[in-house]
């Protein structure tokens, strides 16, 4: 490695910091469960998993952290993704596939309002 | 995308002792058999200061804090945790799945804290420079090479209001003020990383865990006074923390970080590292000077103090590892961010080393001005095993005890001074009801005797002497004479010897005296150990109402001295006994009796 001048050791850390943030919680405003049991990534969690880390990512939201869930119980509507906010609480969402993902990125966690239709109720 | 998890193994000496390197290791084998290795970063990372529950380990982002893993988890932490996604609950603190948001810092343990010294510490990989980079490393220097001059960097540290964390609580920028006044061309940086007390561990896991901090303040100090080359001075026993500041040195010097004309600023600055074989008076500055110097380490008279004469007759700035390690904060938010923290006396944030019969033991970072009672029971847990808490010492063998009295005092160099102990270096060793206070005032001055480097006699002889009368108590030869002289001792040390190390040798015996005179009273008219410690006064004894004749203790008595038949009570042969108290601790039905 050669040695850095000003210039370059400011963009090493711009780089760098983006990478340390990925593994802080602190301040994050937004969390976002995907269910991945066995039944989620048989209905294609994975997918729907990438497609939220994906947009989240492209809008350059900062305050978002996503982790995966075990099975919630609600195994007939996998994938289950839920998202806690300040503002909403928390929401669950059934039968998520990649388009509703990056609606639930889009509506909910940048708009603020829940997508009606596909909520779902986990206490039941 | 990049990796979903990060998993923090704890890589300080505590969790490595148990076995964090081996599970370290093992998370990366797994990952990879498992598939995963794509997915999962593990990262070693310096210590977490949950001591007590170690080794830990913690996986992001859900912030799962894993405690005592043991190097065959492994293989579920990835097959669980990492490709389900589902917590190993058992391995967890509170043993119970996390709410979403939660934190590490809502454990109890870490909510009185405050980490600025160890803001690093359980973040970044110590051995990649990279991370520090990463979370506002080198900012500061950045600053002071290209915005700030020597003044102006002298003149943030004295508004921070910093003062030294060594011991002493010299207020740092007077010290970086009079090496910058002094007359000559060659000057010197030294970080005294010689941390002797018994039971203290904070310079350690600060360089351990961060040693970029240390070296990027050094360069800072360096440009301040106008020096070019700076040592770190620190003990051969430390071989991990070396061995992390070789690693980040060599790092920093590839990076042009350290070396000539740095980041192109055209200022030059470098750092060697002097071994120390372990002495407790090098942490003395003149001592350890005269170590670096390679003459035997005994200290000068001062002045001239080290800002004037110091390493080499040269002008030097003398400051300890975590005094160091608050620089960077200070010039990278300002003197007057990092004055906001703390009490009036003492800016700033105190890192301990809680040990001894506490719940919780670890390395603890609390805000000045915290109270004993909030960082010995809220976030120590209390006293282990739920016996009754007696004192803590702060200031290792120069400091004192501290008593439940005075249990509410903040915690600032003058607040401790005033109840007749001293800030130290940040040791805190708590005690409970089985322990013997004359024993502990004994304890540290056999370390103090020892560890006297013999140059002048009131501390070569007035601490024999001391260690001999406390022994001569505690074996119940005592007189109420003894305590007198004791006193007159510990008084004439404190006037005549030449360091630190003889001046403050007898204040545990002070304090003892001041704090606890009717323990020593006991030892010596009653020949009695309240606290059941002092062999020579003690007896055990078997109360024949409890005793069932199970025979256990006679079978585990190492010198035959319990006898008696099956089923019928048994005695001990007060002769033969040697007071190891193993009967005590074998009997299930709390028949022995301790008088």
């Amino acid at each position: 490695m050669a040695k850095l001048s000003l210039e370059e050791l400011r963009a090493l850390r711009a780089k760098e910091s983006a990478r340390l943030e990925k593994r802080d919680i602190h301040g994050k405003r937004v969390h976002v469960v995907v269910g991945m049991g066995t039944c989620g990534i048989q209905a294609g969690a994975k997918v729907t998993l990438n497609s939220i880390v994906d947009e989240i990512e492209a809008k350059g939201l900062k305050d978002v952290i996503v982790t995966q869930a075990g099975c919630q119980g609600r195994c007939d509507m996998e994938p289950v993704v839920e998202v806690y906010t300040p503002s909403l609480g928390a929401v669950a969402y059934g039968k998520v596939d990649a388009k509703l993902a990056r609606r639930i990125v889009d509506e909910h966690i940048v708009g603020g309002k829940v997508i009606d239709d596909h909520r779902i109720d986990l206490e039941g | 995308m990049g990796f979903k998890n990060y998993i923090l193994v704890c890589g300080g000496t505590g969790c490595e002792s148990s076995k964090s390197d081996l599970i370290y290791k093992t998370l990366i084998e797994e990952a990879k058999a498992q598939g995963v290795a794509d997915q999962v970063q593990v990262i070693k990372t310096g210590c977490f200061g949950f001591c007590e529950q170690g080794p830990i380990v913690k996986i992001l982002p859900e912030d799962s804090f894993y405690v005592k893993v043991k190097p065959e988890d492994a293989k579920e932490l990835i097959s669980e945790h990492v490709i389900k996604g589902r917590e190993v609950t058992r391995l967890l603190y509170n043993k119970t799945p996390k709410k979403p948001l939660e934190q590490v810092e809502d454990i109890q343990f870490y909510q009185k804290q405050l980490r600025v010294v160890l803001r690093n510490c359980g973040v970044i990989d110590p051995e990649d420079i990279d991370d520090y980079i990463a979370n506002d490393g080198y900012v500061a220097l950045e600053k002071a090479l290209f915005e700030m001059s020597g003044d102006d960097i002298i003149e943030q540290v004295k508004i921070s209001g910093l003062r030294g964390r060594g011991g002493a609580g010299f207020p740092t920028w007077m010290k970086w003020n009079f090496t910058k006044q002094a007359e000559g061309d060659v000057k010197y940086v030294v970080c005294n990383a010689d941390e002797g007390d018994p039971g203290a561990y904070m310079d350690r896991s600060t360089l351990e865990g961060d040693p970029h901090s240390v070296l990027e303040a050094m360069t800072i100090c360096g440009k301040a006074i106008g020096a070019h080359q700076g040592y770190i001075y620190i003990r051969a026993e430390y071989p991990l923390a070396i061995h992390r500041l070789e690693v980040a040195m060599k790092q920093a010097r590839e990076y042009g970080l350290l070396g000539k004309d740095i980041l192109g600023s055209g200022f030059d600055y470098d750092i060697e590292i002097r071994l120390g074989a372990g002495a407790f008076v090098c942490g003395e500055e003149t001592a350890l000077l005269q170590s670096i110097e390679g003459h035997r380490g005994m200290p000068q008279p001062r002045p001239p103090f080290p800002a004037v004469k110091g390493l080499w007759g040269k002008p030097t700035v003398i400051n300890n590892v975590e005094t160091w390690a608050n620089i960077p904060v200070i010039i990278a938010k300002g003197g007057a961010e990092f004055a906001k923290i703390g009490t009036q006396d003492s800016h700033g944030t105190k890192v301990f080393a809680l040990t001894g019969k506490v719940c919780n033991s670890g390395l603890v970072e609390v805000p000045m001005g915290t109270t004993l009672r909030e960082i010995v029971f809220d976030i120590g847990g209390g006293i282990a095993g739920g016996r009754k808490f007696k004192a803590v010492q702060t200031g290792g063998p120069s400091g004192g005890v501290i008593t439940e009295e005075n249990l509410d005092t903040p915690i600032d160099f003058g607040g401790l001074q005033r109840i007749g102990s001293m800030m130290g270096s940040g040791g805190m060793i708590v005690m409970d009801d089985s322990d013997c206070i004359v024993d502990v005032a004994k304890f540290y001055l056999e370390f103090t005797r020892d560890e006297s480097c013999g140059k002048c006699f009131p501390c070569r002889i007035g601490g024999k002497s001391l260690y001999n009368l406390l022994d001569k108590i505690t074996i119940g030869n005592g007189t109420e004479e003894d305590l007198e002289e004791l006193k007159t001792i510990a008084h004439a040390m404190q006037k005549g010897s030449l360091c630190a190390l003889g001046q403050t040798a007898p204040n545990p015996v002070l304090s003892t005296l001041r704090y606890f005179p009717e323990e020593y009273e006991a030892h010596i008219r009653d020949k009695k150990c309240p606290a059941g410690k002092c062999k020579k006064l003690i007896r055990y004894a078997i109360d024949p109402n409890k005793c069932i004749g199970c025979t256990a203790c006679s079978r585990k008595c190492p010198v035959g001295a319990i006898s008696g038949e099956l089923k019928k009570p048994h005695s001990i042969n007060q002769a033969a006994c040697i007071k190891c108290g193993v009967c005590r601790q074998t009997c299930k039905f709390s028949a022995i009796t301790v008088e």
